[in-house]
């Protein structure tokens, strides 16, 4: 048994999900399942987490584990408050992603992966996120912030600041 | 001649998302026509239209379904392939964020025709509000009797549900998208046997791209002949071309493929010429696997003919002057562009992305990035080009699935008609740094166009 719990909301909503597969295909329902508890822990699964989601679904630990450090959008390390994901690809970096990037570091005086000392921000590079048309671009939490220019990161950095 | 609109011709009504405003702009319209159709008499449409897969490898639809094995009493499933990350391609977005109920009653048309009743979108994790407006669609479909059991009085269920992904762009690959819909990491399978076959969970299933399954809706709308009559030769219908990069009108263009890329880059109502009056220099015109090609090989042809916008002409003189359509994701690059930095950011992302079953792919990916990094920090050596094209060559054909060669192609192609910009590199260590090898030394002549 491990301690962790969720939250009440989350174990209808694993229920709701694996109703989606067949009989005994409850695997399936892992991905998903990750998503809602990494945004209940503070945007990051620590081991008794994922224990505790392989054993509400059923399935061993070590299935959990390598899913989880499969995935970009996971993190096994906690992060800040904000985590944002600069694209760095070809098409972004076209349109001047590496100065935006370079100007974060600066502004929050980290560099890429890691988390500023306030455990506000935390940066990192991000490979194409579907938005070419619309870069540079970084992903902050389910939002793109896109069309980025140096005044716009700033604006925006102020923005998350003031929410703290 | 500017775009002709089947999958995006309602994409600006307001309010088009829900569905009574799309039901009134003769939204499930298509849909009810198929259900009073025969299974056999949908995929026969479908046939006829010529619709070629739009996710990247251009197979033929209507072959792929009637591939499809139909075991006694074994469920089959349609999964929708939404997981868009090839760099430069971002159309399947645009067209589920703005008419998700196209997909949905493609959705529906094409579950009907193959007899799933259980279908799946999986979409990159990244677009959560994407699969929000998506679960929306599904609702209001349900709610207004497309989903759910016996369907409008066929006797036909149908369940959708959206699978949001988790960051990986190796789950855009079929096999690997069906482990990861598992709950497993992304690893592509071993083919064959096909997912025609044994699919999701073993059982036969159909995967698709989303553009694929909208074009379904005005497939059955406008019978498949009438299709096929749009477009040219084997490219027929309409592609969503993303098109993004140096240009002054990025953004998402339904095409019928009768246009020169000339035409699609200068003209006002599609790219809208270089931006900041800069020259052309290069482009990679269907997602970043596929080769880049200089100016002068993009617009003509190696005989000198115009290349038009599609299958055919776009892969004309294979890869020693042509390229592919491929995802149609339309990446312009002008003239300060520094074609090996460029391709190091390519490489990096092919590397980050390998699943790392293969060694040719996994290590391959790796030195071509480190090579690629040490040319461009004017490092490197002659005989590093040499090493570079090698890697790849290794790579091309030694895996067990196409990130492979989707990895080793841009390399392939940028030593092969930028080869003089990587020797600058070697030749110029300070000055590489400084300033990029622009046009003024390239190896081949560039027209240069007026800017309107
Ligand atoms: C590495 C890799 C990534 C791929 N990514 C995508 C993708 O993001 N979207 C997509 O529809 N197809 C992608 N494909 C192609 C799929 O494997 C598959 O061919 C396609 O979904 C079939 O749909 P279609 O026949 O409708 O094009 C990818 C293939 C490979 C090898
Ligand atoms: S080619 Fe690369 S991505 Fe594909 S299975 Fe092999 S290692 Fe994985
Ligand atoms: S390259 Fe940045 S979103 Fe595609």
């Amino acid at each position: 048994m491990t301690t962790v719990q969720f939250s009440e909301e989350t174990y209808k909503k694993i229920q709701e999900i694996v109703q989606r597969y067949p009989e005994g295909k409850q695997k399936s329902a892992l991905i998903p399942v990750l998503h809602i508890v990494q945004a209940e822990h503070q945007g990051w699964l620590d081991v008794p987490v994922m224990d505790h989601v392989a054993e509400t679904l059923g399935i061993l630990p070590v299935e959990v584990y390598e899913v989880a450090s499969f995935y970009s959008m996971f993190n096994l390390t906690p992060v800040g408050k904000h985590v944002l994901y600069v694209c760095q690809t070809g098409p972004c970096m076209l349109l001047g992603s590496d100065k935006i990037m370079n100007h974060i570091k600066e502004k929050l005086n980290i560099e890429e992966g890691e988390t500023t000392s306030d455990g506000l921000f935390t940066l990192k590079p991000a490979e194409c996120l579907g938005a070419c048309g619309y870069g540079p671009m970084l992903q902050l939490g389910e939002t793109y912030r896109e069309n980025l220019t140096i005044e716009k990161v700033d604006e925006l950095l102020e923005e998350l600041k003031k929410l703290g | 001649m500017g775009e002709t609109r089947l999958l995006l011709k309602h994409a600006d009504v307001p309010g088009i998302r829900h569905y009574d405003v799309y039901r009134a702009h003769d939204g499930y319209k298509s849909a009810e026509k198929a259900l009073a159709m025969t299974q056999e008499e949908i995929l026969e449409e479908v046939k006829t239209s010529g619709l070629r897969g739009r996710g990247g490898a251009g197979f033929p639809t209507g072959m792929k379904w009637s591939f499809l094995a139909k075991p006694e009493g074994v469920p089959r499933h349609l999964v929708v392939n939404a997981d868009e990350s090839e760099p430069g391609t971002f159309k399947d977005r645009y067209l589920m964020e703005f008419i998700p109920h196209l997909l949905i009653e493609g959705m529906l048309i094409s579950s009907f025709c193959l007899g799933s009743n259980t279908s799946y979108i999986y979409i990159r994790g990244e677009f959560a509000w994407i699969a929000d407006i998506l679960e929306e669609a599904i609702a209001e479909a349900k709610a207004n009797g497309w989903l759910g059991k016996d369907i409008k009085g066929t006797g036909f269920d149908l369940e959708i549900y959206v699978q949001r992904g988790a960051g990986a762009y190796i789950c855009g690959e079929e096999t690997a998208l069906l482990e990861s819909l598992e709950g497993k990491r992304g690893n592509p399978r071993i083919k064959p046997p096909f997912p025609a076959v044994k699919g999701l969970w073993g059982r036969p299933t159909v995967v698709n791209n989303v553009e694929s399954i909208a074009a379904v809706v005005p497939i059955i709308d406008m019978t498949g002949t009438e299709y096929a009559k749009i477009g040219v030769g084997r490219s027929t219908g309409t592609k969503l071309i993303s098109a993004c990069g140096n240009i002054n009108k990025p953004g998402v263009y339904e095409i019928d493929m009768t246009q020169t890329v000339e035409e699609f880059i200068y003209s006002d109502e599609f790219c809208g010429g270089i931006a900041n009056g800069k020259r052309l220099k290069a482009c990679i015109p269907g997602g970043s696997s596929v080769p880049i090609l200089p100016a002068n090989l993009l617009l003509t042809t190696a005989e000198g003919k115009p290349r038009y916008m599609n299958y055919e002409s776009l892969a004309e003189g294979g890869f020693a002057t042509g390229t592919m359509m491929g995802s149609g994701g339309f990446i312009v690059l002008d003239e300060d562009q520094d074609i090996v930095y460029h391709t190091y950011t390519l490489a990096r992302f092919y590397r980050h992305e390998s699943c790392g079953q293969c060694s040719p792919c996994r290590e391959g990916t790796g030195w071509m990035e480190k090579i690629l990094k040490t040319i461009d920090e004017g490092k490197g050596k002659m005989s590093d080009i040499d090493l570079l094209w090698d890697i790849q060559r290794k790579i091309e054909g030694n895996t067990i699935c196409p990130l492979g060669d989707a990895a080793a192609w841009p390399v392939a192609a940028a030593i092969r008609h930028f080869r003089e910009e990587f020797e600058w590199h070697v030749l110029n260590p300070e000055e590489c740094l400084t300033r990029n090898y622009g046009l003024g030394n390239f190896a081949d002549p560039i027209e240069i166009k007026e800017q309107a």
